[in-house]
């Protein structure tokens, strides 16, 4: 079963049409990759299909624009699949 | 419809909201500026309006389902055909049903039809929703929900 990183990866590779080999668990979607907010929204679609959750974006939005949080904690792909797998565990808890 | 004002949404005839459905409807008027560059001697709806037709569908969808706390931008347009050409003064309606609604966004599977049914134009829609840049422009958007047959909770 692929984990969490690769699904995500995959993803980001086919919806932004980057080679899945430069996405790597320490890539910012944003920096690194170039991923702008309207692609992220396929990928957030994409990803809350995958996985039967809603990505909070506009909390994670919202933290980052007030200063409570980085865009390296929502956006740095290993820290997006650490935030995916709380949210499915939640679902199932 | 008033083309040139981008007012294409006459009525809500049906809406859903438990089920992520809306119909509504927009007549083509006999004239329109519009026609007479698209095309001379050869009037046809252009396709983009159709396009804003179902996002218009779309936006008041989701401003029901937000209770028009939030506004609904679109964001992008897939998988759009145009399949029948429409002339002047012709009756349309336009369907969307949610896709899938996330963290400020939604995305919506639309269709025009004529009223015998004939299939116009068919998309996916996503539509960005943000907060209303101005209570004016809130406002604005109530007024014209109601003239369109939405009933607004207080």
């Amino acid at each position: 079963m692929a984990s969490t990183f690769d699904t995500v990866a995959n993803i980001i590779a086919e919806t932004c049409d980057i080679p899945r080999e430069q996405i790597t668990p320490e890539s910012h979607a944003i920096d690194d990759l170039g991923i702008d907010s309207l692609d992220f929204l396929d990928i957030a679609f994409a990803i809350d299909k995958a996985f039967g959750i809603k990505l909070p974006l506009e909390q994670w939005t919202a933290e980052v624009n007030e200063g409570k949080a980085t865009t390296e904690q929502y956006f740095v792909l290993k820290n997006l699949a650490e935030r995916i797998d709380g949210l499915v565990a939640a679902k199932g808890a | 419809m008033r083309l040139e004002y981008f007012e294409l949404v006459d009525k809500i005839e049906e809406l859903n909201l438990a089920e992520g459905r809306i119909l509504v409807r927009g007549n083509v008027p006999a004239a329109s500026p519009v026609f007479e560059g698209h095309f001379p001697g050869h009037p046809l709806v252009p396709g983009v309006l159709f396009v804003e037709f179902m996002a218009q569908a779309s936006g008041w969808l989701l401003l029901g389902r937000l209770n028009f706390e939030r506004m609904a931008f679109l964001a992008s347009v897939k998988e759009a055909k145009m399949r029948n050409f429409v002339q002047p003064d012709t009756p349309l309606l336009a369907e969307a049903k949610i896709e899938h609604e996330g963290s400020g966004y939604g995305i919506t599977n639309c269709k025009v039809m004529k009223q015998d049914g004939t299939p116009v134009a068919d998309a996916t829609i996503t539509l960005r929703i943000m907060p209303f840049p101005s209570s004016e422009f809130s406002d604005a958007m109530r007024a014209r929900a109601r003239k369109v047959g939405f009933t607004i909770p207080a």
